[in-house]
């Protein structure tokens, strides 16, 4: 299953038509331990790198940006009851939303897990 | 008359070993204090009240259940809190190095003159001819301001550095809609190092917050600014000097460049200690900018009292300041207390009422006493001091540490953490092993814009021991994180308390005291 990654360290995988949206372990990592998610609600849309969630870690808060334009069609309040989730598995169980892509374009825009890894190396 | 055979030991015993705890948990004289809600004194009174004779005409509305307060006596009352204040770092204690919080020394001729019982026991609603000197120092003080910052309105009332902010903007978005543009100016650009209340305030007011980029030299990008100016700009927020502790050199150009494109210039005056008496906001250009009396001017803060933060404002904004404010009339002072009194003497100031009185009388007094004992002069060296002992810092700790940009800086000094880079040493171990050292941890991780950030500010009132007390401490840790050693991972080692569970608190905070079962 190909997955795609932002600069603002998001990752973005299809899921038949729906998009599945996360934040990197990189971003995991580096926030430090997760204590707070706020996730828009469902419905709701976003355009490309508009901000879409809030992550507060011990160290900061930060905004999530979405990284393709679409709609909302799901949140994973699970994260949002027990933000350890995000430091846990935020590849996997910690999804953020489901997003039902205006433009496949912009997936295919995206770095590849290659290019994220690249990218933040040298960062 | 014997020989006094109540000889002792006065000499060092050779060989001690030390317990590695006590039975009380109290180490010497540092005591382990408990709540007031663990003396279990639930059934005492420290004060006897008699029994209350007659009817009881609360009815339905009388207690029903105790009141479950501690009743603690006169000494166990001052005992507890005596024991809670020695757990507090102040500025009375040491060197405060918090970045961007201008922790300098309060003056005790300040407190002396505040509590002045001219000053300190009057209220607030008293009729205005027995207030008269009360007024007189607000209209003085005012004037000192203006006079810094050549400015022509101050709005004395905002009652902190954030609540300023949010009066400035009020002003800024009042004049917006007195223009028919307020639907159309939506946009606020604020750099990437601001300091959060900014973009909180323009969020506040309604506005949404575009991020300005910063060049290598870590000031605002000029190119950048320029390419984001548009017909949507309200405002532009900007710190002067900014949190990376840098002169925004280019400030004429960005002035120039929001005012062209028809949005105002708010500056964020958290940092006016480093240039108070040497530049005034009004010649470059500054719409609105607050200043933090406790910070420039010497008020106690961080606990030790309530902030105050009045806002200069220009010509274009003055119409838009809030009420009330102080007139002299014929050598009394009185207050114009509502928009349409202020109409009545042919002023504008149709921001209304911010707060229910006319700000933070205290810190007033405070303030005009630094100022009046410092006089001009005075006020434009301790600006020169700061900045000449943050570069002192500075240079010294070069020698281990990083800073974050080239050159000299302003009133604060700013490090990133690549001298750390592969000792597994990171900067909250190195701000906790500060605390083993004695010293109050600088801002650390701020601005976001430094990797790891340490940011410094010893202000002006250290003297050069201090300084270099302080540099040696800071040095010896960097050398010991660069030579491995390890122990510098779990500091605080001497504190009362050693590394907290931020997480656990932030994930469970436990915000109130409930009774063992």
């Amino acid at each position: 299953m190909t997955v795609r990654y932002t600069k603002d360290h998001e990752w973005v995988r299809m899921d038949g038509d729906v998009a599945v949206v996360g934040i990197t372990a990189h971003a995991a990592e580096q926030l430090g331990d997760v204590v707070f998610v706020e996730l828009p609600s469902k419905g709701a849309s976003f355009k490309q790198h508009a901000d879409m969630a809030v992550v507060e870690s011990v160290k900061a808060a930060s905004d999530v940006f979405a990284p393709i334009s679409g709609e909302i069609v799901d949140v994973n309040t699970a994260i949002v009851d027990d933000p350890a989730r995000v430091n846990a598995d935020p590849a996997g169980e910690a999804w953020f939303v489901k997003m039902k892509p205006a433009d496949p374009a912009e997936f295919d825009g995206l770095m590849d897990e290659a290019a994220y890894n690249a990218f933040t190396e040298n960062a | 008359m014997g020989m006094n055979v109540q000889g002792r030991p006065t000499q060092q015993v050779a060989e001690s070993v030390a317990p590695s705890s006590t039975f009380t948990g109290n180490r010497a004289l540092q005591i382990e204090e408990s709540l007031i809600f663990e003396k279990n004194a639930f059934d005492e009174t420290g004060v006897d009240l008699p029994e209350p004779v007659g009817v009881n005409r609360l009815g339905a509305h009388a207690r029903q259940s105790p009141i479950n307060l501690p009743g603690l006596s006169e000494p166990e009352t001052m005992r507890h809190y005596v024991r809670l204040s020695q757990k507090n770092f102040s500025i009375d204690s040491g060197p405060f190095p918090l970045g961007s919080c201008t922790m300098k020394h309060n003056p005790r001729l300040n407190e002396k003159m505040a509590r002045l019982p001219g000053f300190a026991d009057i209220h607030p609603l008293q009729p205005q001819s027995t207030v008269q000197g009360a007024l007189e120092l607000i209209d003085e003080l005012a004037h000192w301001l203006l006079e810094l910052t050549g400015m022509p309105a101050v709005a004395m009332s905002p009652k902190a550095g954030a609540h300023g902010e949010l009066c400035g903007m009020m002003a800024i978005k009042a004049a917006l809609i007195d223009r028919g543009e307020a639907k159309s100016r939506t946009r606020v650009l604020a750099p990437e190092s601001a300091h959060g209340t900014n973009p909180a305030t323009a969020a506040q007011c309604g506005f949404t917050v575009d991020a300005i980029p910063a060049d290598e030299t870590g000031r605002i990008d000029l190119e950048a600014l320029r390419q984001k100016m548009g017909p949507d700009v309200a405002a532009i927020m900007v710190t002067n000097p900014n949190t990376c502790g840098l002169f925004e050199r280019d400030i004429r150009a960005i002035a120039d460049a929001v005012h062209e494109a028809g949005g105002y210039f708010y500056c964020d005056g958290a940092n006016f200690n480093a240039i108070a008496g040497k530049v005034r906001p009004g010649d470059l250009g500054v719409d609105a900018m607050h200043i933090n009396l406790h910070k420039t001017f010497s008020t106690p803060h961080g606990g030790g009292g309530p902030g105050a933060g009045p806002v200069v404002l220009s010509e274009a904004l003055a119409p838009f300041a809030p009420v009330p404010y102080v007139v002299k009339e014929g050598g009394r002072y009185h207050l114009v207390e509502t928009r349409r009194a202020a109409e009545a003497e042919g002023e504008s100031h149709a921001g209304g009422r911010l707060t229910a009185f006319h700000g933070q009388m205290g810190m007033f007094v405070r303030a005009l006493s630094y100022m009046l004992s410092h006089g001009g002069d005075g006020i434009r060296q301790a600006a020169e001091d700061a900045v000449l002992n943050a570069n002192y810092v500075l240079a010294r700790l070069k020698a281990e540490m990083t800073p974050a940009f080239d050159g000299y800086c302003m009133h604060e000094c700013l490090f990133d953490d690549e001298f750390l880079k592969g000792t597994g040493v990171e900067t909250i171990d190195f701000a906790k092993a500060m605390i083993d050292e004695g010293y109050h941890p600088m801002t650390m991780y701020f601005p976001l814009v430094v990797h790891g950030a340490m940011l410094i500010e010893p202000t002006e009132s250290e003297s050069k021991q201090e300084l270099d007390r302080f540099c040696d401490a800071l040095l010896s840790i960097a050398r010991r994180a660069k030579a491995g050693d390890q122990s510098l991972k779990t500091a605080p080692h001497f504190a009362p308390r050693r590394r907290l569970d931020e997480t656990g608190a932030a994930r469970n905070p436990v915000l109130r005291w409930t009774p063992a079962e």
